[in-house]
């Protein structure tokens, strides 16, 4: 997994709330059985026609949100569906952070397992980021991990919370896997009480 | 004297392997459920680091997602992309030793409705699946939710994941429901009630008489859509239902092993005077049989209703009503029961038990459906097999409807049962998302009673108004 520390680039706007999983990789692209390469989907039925022809409404589609690296969003992000795709998506189009007034909670989780940064502020602070989205790629928002901020274009600071554990992570970029590995002992010791306590399980 | 504790905080507490300062948390999973879509990576990430399946006996994988609903399967799938997706999950289950049910054996089926048939899911479990409607298994009072492809490698390499403990949230549906209220219409109404982010951080425990007088098979829809309330989980404690399900299925504890489990299982359930950080309560008897009409499972209303206008709501959700109605090429004030449907699809891990089965053929019988087609996806092989037994199997294909082998099928539309653009669904299933059964494609939901009504008069109906004439 890549690090995250710092971050500044283009935010793209999408106020529109309940933004699903189903929008974010529609499923005839669940098919993969790999990682990589779902960037040019992502979006895919707001993005394209059913001929393949790109939207040029669609903010991604806009000259000046083809390098996003940021979305800006409406409430309850990434509702629905478990599909770890959705976060490959994103990542695979380029974007690392995600800010909105609240997400879905195995879409926020899924994030950080693939060094994406999803960010919950309060419904002013991302009306004025939703605001300075809009503005296009001029400008540039600022995400700062070690100091948990996100700072506009014109230099508007915001504070963030982010779990302690999770942070940990992406700052080094580390994978759960091999840190839960080094409990073996304990989970040894969990399954052997287990054994006892629970039989039938 | 330890504090009252809820059902939640009990299973939490004998799952917690290891607790770090900040309150994150080992958690032991007993159940590892597995389909074809979102473990080829995880596995793929097992042999890259040449980590091994730790118990790989608690582990059980199905096909079930993308696989055809028609005969022949067995042999062929034509789809090149799904048949490599079903041969990866084969290959992983053999070469790391998991519990599997292939396309050929008569126990495939959904994974949700396989879990609980075989005896997987027992109370006071923790259950994960990389699959938003692992919500299910919380039925029988065991902590069950979704995760994404790197949990379910980190579930197969350690048996644990990594969690914070959510807030408490109960869900009461007090006194009885009326005749042609089903477990469906309870669960969407209390999602209509608090919105699909209103559990977001939460797990819900339902409870009230309307949920104790609910059959195993109504629980397990009820608990189904706990995630498109936007909840981790939905508990329900267990109870004499619970056990009497439980028994004699294929994996569940016999013997002394059988009177030790249900000692530990009279234990869960929420003590007296325990905290919830949120309560909704909602009488049983309020409930009408309900659909939506938008593209959000919030977009609940009764049949009895009208289309809505985006100018009822506020704030991101005026665009959002904009956006739903023209999707769906509805006009504001229109009757829900001028609906007219093309298409009406039964199963689903939401309502795809015999039970529901059972509830729309009890309307369909001796009737001719009305609509383009209509299809019923049983949710296993053993599904099935016992409808045929019961003659359910006759009365759908005297109807009209088709009459396929089980899967997720038009639930999602990854294999062939897909709407076409503009086709409009009344279906069982669980979400009603922008291009969810077919890019284009419009749907409803609705109970299995409210579907098999659709399919006879070809528009939305009352089912109230069929059962009055039946009397």
């Amino acid at each position: 997994m890549d690090k995250f520390i710092t971050l500044t680039g283009i935010a793209a706007p999408m106020p529109l709330v309940n933004i699903d999983t189903d929008m974010i990789i529609p499923k005839q692209f669940l098919k993969t059985i790999q990682r990589s390469g779902l960037g040019k989907n992502l979006f895919d039925e707001m993005r394209y026609t059913q001929d393949g022809q790109e939207i040029p409404d669609f903010v991604l589609n806009q000259p000046a949100y083809r390098k996003a690296e940021i979305i800006v969003a409406g409430d309850n992000f990434g509702c629905g569906s478990s599909r770890e795709h959705a976060p490959w998506a994103l990542l695979d189009f380029g974007i690392r952070c995600v800010i909105s007034t609240s997400f879905a909670d195995i879409f926020f989780n899924n994030c950080f397992k693939n060094g994406i940064l999803p960010i919950v502020l309060s419904q002013e602070q991302v009306d004025i980021l939703m605001a300075d989205a809009k503005k296009g790629a001029n400008a540039r928002v600022t995400v700062d991990l070690p100091s948990q901020t996100v700072t506009t274009s014109d230099g508007q600071t915001f504070p963030f919370e982010v779990d302690a554990h999770r942070k940990h992570c992406l700052l080094n970029g580390l994978d759960d896997i091999g840190l839960t590995l080094e409990k073996a002992a304990a989970i040894d010791s969990f399954e052997a009480r287990n054994a006892t306590l629970r039989p039938w399980a | 004297m330890t504090a009252p504790r809820t059902l939640y905080d009990k299973i939490w507490d004998d799952h917690v392997v290891h607790q770090a300062e900040d309150g994150t948390c080992l958690l032991y999973i007993d159940r590892h459920l597995v389909h074809e879509v979102t473990s080829p990576q995880a596995f793929e990430g097992l042999r890259m680091t040449g980590r091994k399946v730790r118990a790989p006996e608690k582990t059980i994988a199905v096909p079930d997602h993308n696989v055809p609903t028609t005969a022949g399967r067995d042999k062929h799938i034509d789809n090149e992309e799904s048949r490599i997706q079903v041969e990866a999950l084969d290959k992983n289950a053999r070469d790391f030793g998991i519990n599997y049910y292939p396309v050929s054996d008569i126990r495939q089926g959904i994974v949700h409705i396989v879990g609980p048939e075989q005896g997987w899911t027992l109370p006071g479990m923790t259950v994960v699946c990389g699959d938003s409607h692992t919500a299910t298994h919380g039925a029988f009072g065991a902590l069950a939710h979704g995760i994404g492809t790197s949990e379910v490698e980190h579930v197969l390499a350690t048996q644990t994941l990594i969690q914070k403990k959510s807030k408490n949230m109960k869900v009461e549906i007090t006194g009885s429901l009326r005749p042609g209220v089903t477990a469906k219409d309870i669960t969407l109404s209390v999602i209509g009630a608090t919105g699909t982010a209103g559990g977001t951080g939460y797990v819900i425990e339902y409870c009230g008489q309307a949920i104790r007088e609910l059959s195993m098979e109504g629980r397990m829809t009820v608990c189904n859509m706990a995630i498109e309330g936007g909840a981790r989980a939905g508990l329900i404690a267990p109870d004499e239902k619970t056990y009497q399900y439980v028994q004699g299925r294929p994996h569940a504890p016999k013997g002394a092993k059988w009177e030790a489990a249900l000692a530990y299982w009279k234990t869960l359930f929420t003590d007296e005077g325990a905290h919830f950080d949120k309560v909704v309560t909602i009488r049983g008897e309020d409930i009408a049989p309900v659909v939506t009409w938008g593209t959000s499972p919030e977009d609940v209303l009764p049949i009895t209703g009208v289309v809505p206008s985006p100018e009822d709501f506020t704030g991101g959700k005026v665009e959002a009503a904009k956006r739903s109605l023209d999707y769906m090429g509805l006009t504001p004030g229109m009757k829900l029961t001028d609906i007219a449907i093309d298409t009406v699809f039964i199963g689903s891990c939401t309502n795809g038990r015999i039970e529901d089965l059972r509830a729309a053929a009890a309307i369909l019988k001796g009737k001719k459906i009305k609509v383009k087609r209509a299809m019923v996806v049983p949710g296993s092989g053993l599904v099935r097999a016992q409808a045929e037994e019961e003659g359910l199997a006759q009365i759908f294909i005297d109807a009209g409807f088709e009459w396929r082998l089980a899967g997720c099928s038009m639930c999602l539309a990854m294999n062939p049962d897909q709407l076409a653009p503009g086709e409009r669904c009344a279906a069982t299933s669980n979400r009603n998302f922008e291009g969810r059964q077919g890019r284009g494609g419009r749907t409803h939901l609705l109970s299995p009673a409210m579907a098999a009504a659709a399919a006879i008069t070809g528009h939305l109906t009352d089912v109230r108004e069929l059962m009055a004439e039946s009397v």
